[in-house]
């Protein structure tokens, strides 16, 4: 067999892992299943080739290759500016809803909104857009071998760098900044943090846009090296689930973990089983770990 | 005219209330007991598949045609959807209250996958065709056959409403409601809240499984489309929008939302042109959406509900207490 899976599945495994954090932020820090987190990749992905198209308008070469790659500044500045504005659309999300919803204390009733806020944000996607796929460049790329018989192209490991640097970032501002630390502290104890005079709402508010803007850069990796369409976020919720519960609810290295498992996974499955159960793989993963070892890898036992 | 009028009416109500007995099964998993329920459509497509595949008449090159019963199907059909959700239930109850919603999540699309892609069980994308129907003689007269079916479906949701309402005032149904109150007080009075959710939850399913069923030998033709998770979440508007807790609440939410989706998709069928059509469904799945979280935040009890529920389910304080840390 040949390695190629394992160069796919880490590729995809990155992906999942950077949407797996922020779904795992929010689960510890909020205290709900966020079934509204895969949406967020969906809107920043087509997010980002909605602003594409504003800056290709204003500056057309903004649009061309750089170098080996298939996308321009253009996408990258889009990118950037999406992962505010996706992480915007969370912090909406939760002034108009979930807000509301936690001054009532029934975490259950907030995973039934985020089911309803999801669906009413998919289709809205799907009403302005259709269907149909699309994608940020037709630009075909040449794969470059990298060992025998493991083949990338520049997108693909240029997404593997994004994801890479997003995770550094990630964690020195879980351990270095003042937010960051909030962020550990309320996820531990919101009641005692609180009581320490950390402003609680400013962490919800840090972890939102943070999730989102997360999801957002997700969404474009996964738009650059497969394709954009209405649900392609759900189609990756089941993967983060699994991911988030693989490594350890809560737990950021975890969630890195459990998405390069799950990633790695799905692509060897797919050589063994064929890609139309792709999904069933993660769900397989999910069981696994809910029958052997709930609390996830990295997570205290219970 | 009227003749068509009334044969629509009986039509409509038909699979308004194949959708109430769905209701009337989470509401004794949602309602009655807490339990998060994510896979409604799953549960549903197995009723529909498996009393397909009991009744239907031999098919070269697929599984099943046993060529059963209608009943027997329907029977055999509660019976696997009961299991399905028992064995997702021996797996997740015993954790966390929100993996529980992940896995049924998760086994709703798994089941979807199967549907989708076991040719030989379940006929790929194509389905299952010529499954019989109960009054399939009378077919060619529109209002004589949806009134047999109606008579048929209403007498069925009659006898589970009524058995769903003696079930929640029998003993059985108050511990229930006490798990979903307070798991710990229930267990001090030494009744394992974990084996009577798990009844409850096997209970709901095979409702589900039943209206699934049912559904499949009114149109006599199943694919995959039908269970997508936007079923799931009609479901949920339904017992929402009835209120959570209450079985006539759970009935009456299932006609009013089913009356408004049928009402939406008449006018935007009227109102657009054929190519917009597609479009104009996600817009109606939208306002679906909107109208779920805006009943959660305005009216929590619905139209009928909150006779019971005093005070929120326990287990949201559960995971409160043991969500993760940080690390």
């Amino acid at each position: 067999m040949s390695l190629q899976f394992l160069a796919d599945g880490i590729l995809m495994g990155a992906l999942i892992g950077l949407g797996a954090i922020g779904l795992t932020l929010t689960y510890s820090i909020l205290r709900f299943a966020n079934f509204t987190h895969g949406e967020f990749i969906t809107w920043g992905a087509y997010l980002t080739l909605m602003l594409a198209a504003v800056i290709g308008g204003a500056a057309a070469p903004s649009l061309d290759p750089l170098g080996p790659f298939s996308f321009g500044w253009g996408i990258i500045a889009a990118g950037a500016i999406a992962m505010l504005l996706t992480g915007g659309l969370a912090l909406a999300l939760d002034l108009v809803v979930f807000r509301r919803l936690r001054v009532r204390g029934n975490a259950v009733i907030m995973v039934i909104a985020s089911f309803g806020a999801s669906l009413a944000l998919r289709s809205l996607i799907e009403f302005i857009f259709t269907s149909r796929p699309t994608y940020f460049s037709r630009e075909i790329q040449i794969a470059i071998p990298l060992a025998p018989g493991v083949r990338a192209t520049p997108d693909q490991l240029s997404t593997l760098g994004l994801a890479l640097v997003l995770v550094v970032a990630m964690h020195l501002i879980l351990t270095r900044s003042h937010i960051g630390r909030a962020m550990r502290a309320v996820s531990e104890n919101p009641a005692l943090a609180q009581c320490n005079g950390i402003d609680v709402a400013a962490v919800i508010r840090a972890t939102w846009l943070i999730g989102g803007a997360l999801a957002c850069a997700a969404g474009v990796m996964l738009g650059l090296t497969v394709q954009i369409r209405p649900y392609m976020g759900f189609d990756l919720l089941l993967p983060l689930f699994a991911a988030a519960i693989l490594g350890g609810i809560g737990s950021f290295p975890g969630a890195i973990v459990g998405g390069l498992i799950v990633g790695v996974a799905e692509a060897a499955g797919v050589g063994l089983v064929g890609a139309n159960y792709r999904a069933a793989i993660a769900f397989l993963i999910l069981i696994v770990v809910l029958l052997v070892r709930p609390a996830g890898i990295f997570g205290a036992r219970d | 005219m009227i003749l068509d009028l009334i044969a629509y009416g009986a039509f409509f109500l038909t699979t308004a209330l194949t959708y109430a007995i769905m209701c009337l099964g989470l509401n004794v998993q949602w309602g009655q007991t807490g339990l998060f329920n994510v896979g409604v459509a799953g549960f549903v497509a197995v009723g529909a598949y498996v009393s397909a595949l009991s009744t239907t008449p031999p098919l070269a090159g697929r599984f099943g045609g046993f060529g059963l019963p209608i009943v027997a199907g329907c029977l055999i059909a509660m019976v696997a959807s009961g299991a399905c959700a028992g064995l997702v239930g021996t797996i997740t109850l015993r954790l966390r209250a929100d993996y529980l919603a992940i896995t049924t999540f998760g086994i709703a699309i798994a089941i979807e996958l199967v549907a989708l892609n076991a040719q030989s069980l379940t006929g790929g994308p194509f389905g299952i065709g010529f499954i019989p129907r109960p009054f399939g003689t009378l077919a060619p007269s529109p209002i004589v056959f949806d009134s047999a079916n109606l008579a048929l479906v209403a007498g069925v949701a009659c006898l589970v409403f009524l058995a769903m309402e003696r079930l929640a005032r029998s003993p059985w149904g108050r511990v229930l409601r006490s798990i979903r109150e307070d798991d710990a007080a229930a267990a001090s009075l030494g009744k394992n809240p974990n084996r009577y959710r798990l009844q409850a939850f096997a209970l709901g399913g095979s409702l589900m499984g039943l209206a699934g069923a049912l559904q499949a030998h009114l149109i006599g033709f199943i694919a995959p489309d039908n269970y997508l998770p936007a079923l799931t979440f009609q479901v949920w508007t339904m017992l929402i929008v009835g209120g959570a807790g209450s079985n006539a609440g759970a009935v009456a939410g299932a006609i009013v939302v089913w009356g408004l989706w049928s009402l939406s998709g008449l006018l935007t069928s009227l109102l657009l042109p054929g190519d917009q059509q597609a479009r104009a469904a996600s817009l109606q799945i939208v306002a679906i959406g909107v109208m779920l979280v805006v009943i959660l935040l305005v009216r929590p009890r619905g139209l009928l509900g909150g006779s019971f529920r005093r005070r929120p389910p326990p287990n949201d304080g559960g995971s409160e207490l043991d969500a993760g840390k940080l690390v």
